[in-house]
């Protein structure tokens, strides 16, 4: 007997008990829909976290003063004043796979304009920042190298803090005060929203890295550097070379450790996918567990379904049916309730992760090899779990089976 | 070995020679191991029975009919001695050559008519066609076929559950049917029915064996049934103790005219779901 056949019998027999082949699928269903929901949801926040560091800028290559060693990443904790400007002259004389470099010096400060004020992050650095990091303005201009020369008072804005001081007005033209100190501002940047770490990147005010030093931090050495690199594969390539270089320049002794930490873009990427990455599994695999929890529905309804319809089995065996075509019959019965469940479940699944993103705002991805996977889950705890039912079947005794009441 | 021969019974009816027999069983013991117990189903049994012979069983419950019912529908192998089958040793067989034998070559009808529930009666007489590999519009042909030759042409399309015992018991020879098998085994077929409708089915019986030439075995308890066979095989003990031809045999095409009609019962009639039993 040919598999199309049996394929028919089993829809057959499926149909003839429309409401318990349903609440059996639910089960499937529930399960598929789970593992799909959680792991678009989880791939949708591995994307952007790499679509945010992306939005750092291509290439980049991080160097911050102090070593941070000890796995973690810890931007913005600077226990050494070790990286001057002086460094990144020489990286940029030095390192030829990188192309460009700026100094960034970070200071707190409260910014005022009129009645309204502010507390944000300024950052001071070279014009070639917004460069580095693919930053462009959406009114005026950024400041110049020159302005960088005479520690000139100006300033350009991230939206966030515009939008604090400024409301709609255009600000540019406009002089605020950081520190009683009068700025202009001659430029106001487009919005690239929140970063990996989760902070707003247009709550940020840039000046020329000479004036933040001078006039408002008071301190000679810089606290990073954000460089960029010729290609992607060229800011892991410099990583080693920019380390020898400021190890030598910091004289700093074979075995000890650097006071400075030289990270790429793959190196904040790859450690906080892989964070997200866990997360995904583990609530994967929480949701699959329900998978498990609906497998066993099936085997219980199966083991219900053989003894219910053991005359029946009787009967088949009688007209000719072999084991091998019973036995078939009802693993394919279970693998139909587990496809079906999988197939509706992956519907479920999907509309499920719709509504998350589109309710709570989270980001979903769907890969086509997770459906596949989950739609091949389910068929194999459709076999998994029919097998014994099936088994039960096809060994029955036909006189037995007949004579069952 | 006391037991009556079954050769003489068998060339009294006027059967084919032992040699051309369709069925033969030679020394048939069947045990049955109930732990500490054994049962002794069958004793040594030996017949024939030709092709075109219509055979009533008989015998008490506990005498072994049914063992014998399995053991000719290949559904049983017998513990010691040998069945022939169309002159085949059964014994040797396996599992998936004795379904195709019980698929192709004989047909079953049972007391409880042992139809699939919410399935059509066309798709119940179809399932043995499906396991014969046929392919489908054949299928379909075959079991309209046979639902015509049991009368029922009309009810293809109706559950089991729209039919009446009577009807019931003719989609299930129809079933038994449908292959064209040369037997039919038959268990207790009228057990559930009526006088009159149990008369309607050896009216089947009987036709079927005229006019295609299909060897009827027919197990029953019931005296007057037993006598619309050519030959009555009589069980005690797990014994053959009689094998005697009919001698005043019943055709139903004479009898039915003088039954009195069943209200419901009735062919032309729908069949009121309160008239099947249960």
């Amino acid at each position: 007997m040919d598999f199309l056949n049996i394929f028919r019998l089993a829809l057959r027999s499926l149909a003839r008990n429309k409401l318990r082949s349903s609440l059996t699928m639910l089960g499937i269903v529930i399960g598929v829909g789970a593992v799909i929901a959680t792991v678009s949801i989880g791939q949708g926040a591995e994307f952007l976290i790499r679509q945010s560091i992306q939005s750092l800028g291509t290439n980049a290559v991080f160097i911050s003063a102090g070593s941070n060693r000890p796995g973690g990443l810890r931007m913005g904790f600077w226990a050494v004043k070790s990286l001057t400007m002086d460094d990144v002259l020489a990286i940029l004389r030095e390192v030829p796979l990188i192309r460009e470099a700026s100094p960034v010096v970070v200071n707190r400060q409260q910014v005022v304009y009129q009645n309204q004020n502010w507390s944000t992050t300024v950052n001071g650095t070279s014009p070639n920042y917004f460069t580095i990091r693919t930053w462009a303005v959406s009114s005026g201009t950024v400041f110049s190298d020159e302005e960088v020369e005479t520690d000139a008072n100006v300033c350009v804005l991230g939206t966030t803090v515009s939008r604090y001081l400024f409301g709609e007005e255009d600000p540019v033209g406009k002089i605020i005060r950081i520190r009683d100190l009068p700025f202009k501002v001659v430029g106001l940047l487009e919005s690239k929203g929140q970063s990996v770490t989760g902070d707003d990147q247009d709550d940020r005010l840039f000046a020329p890295y000479t004036t933040v030093q001078k006039k408002l931090s008071g301190i000679t050495w810089i606290q990073y550097i954000n460089a960029s690199a010729i290609s992607p594969e060229a800011s892991e390539a410099s990583v080693p070379q920019i380390e020898s270089l400021l190890r030598e320049r910091h004289r700093i002794r074979p075995g000890t450790d650097d006071d400075f930490s030289v990270r790429t873009q793959s190196d904040v990427a790859d450690l906080l996918t892989s964070t997200q990455r866990v997360m995904t599994l583990l609530l994967g695999s929480i949701a699959s567990v329900s998978l498990l929890v609906g497998g066993i529905g099936i085997m219980n309804i199966m083991l219900v379904s053989v003894t219910e319809r053991t005359r029946e089995i009787g009967l088949r065996m009688a007209v000719g049916a072999t084991e091998a075509d019973v036995q078939s019959q009802f693993l394919i019965e279970a693998v139909t309730l587990s496809l079906m469940g999988g197939l509706l479940g992956i519907v479920a699944g999907l509309g499920g992760s719709a509504a998350i993103s589109n309710f709570l705002g989270w980001p979903t991805l769907l890969s086509a090899s997770a459906i596949a996977a989950a739609a091949l889950f389910a068929g194999a705890v459709g076999v998994f779990f029919g097998y014994y039912p099936a088994r039960k079947a096809a060994r029955l005794d036909p006189i037995e089976a007949l004579r069952y009441e | 070995m006391p037991e009556a021969p079954s050769s003489a019974g068998g060339a009294a009816t006027g059967a084919a020679p032992a040699s051309g027999a369709l069925l033969r069983l030679v020394g048939v013991h069947k045990t049955y191991n109930l732990g500490e117990t054994q049962v002794l189903a069958l004793r040594g049994v030996s017949l024939e029975i030709a092709a075109g012979d219509f055979v009533a069983v008989m015998g008490a419950s506990g005498s072994g009919k049914s063992t014998l019912m399995n053991i000719l529908g290949c559904l049983d192998r017998p513990t010691r001695g040998e069945y022939f089958l169309e002159n085949v040793g059964v014994s040797g067989l396996s599992k998936v050559e004795l379904a195709k034998i019980r698929n192709r070559r004989i047909g079953f009808v049972f007391q409880q008519f042992n139809l699939l529930a919410r399935t059509s009666a066309q798709e119940n007489v179809e399932l043995p066609t499906v396991y014969a590999g046929i392919p489908r519009a054949q299928r379909e042909q075959r079991a309209r076929e046979a639902l015509e030759a049991v009368g029922l042409a009309d009810r293809a399309h109706h559950q089991p559950s729209q039919l009446s015992g009577g009807q019931q018991q003719r989609v299930a020879i129809a079933r038994a049917l449908v292959n064209n098998p040369p037997i039919l085994l038959a268990d207790e077929p009228t057990g559930n029915l009526d006088s009159r409708t149990s008369v309607e089915i050896m009216d089947i019986f009987q036709r079927l064996n005229e006019e295609k030439n299909i060897t009827v075995i027919l197990v029953t308890h019931e005296a007057d049934i037993a006598q619309y066979a050519k030959r009555i095989l009589e069980f005690r003990d797990g014994r053959l103790r009689r094998d005697v031809p009919v001698s005043r045999r019943l055709i139903a095409r004479e009898v039915l005219p003088t039954l009195p009609a069943l209200d419901d019962e009735e062919e032309g009639l729908p069949a009121s779901p309160a008239a099947s039993p249960a």
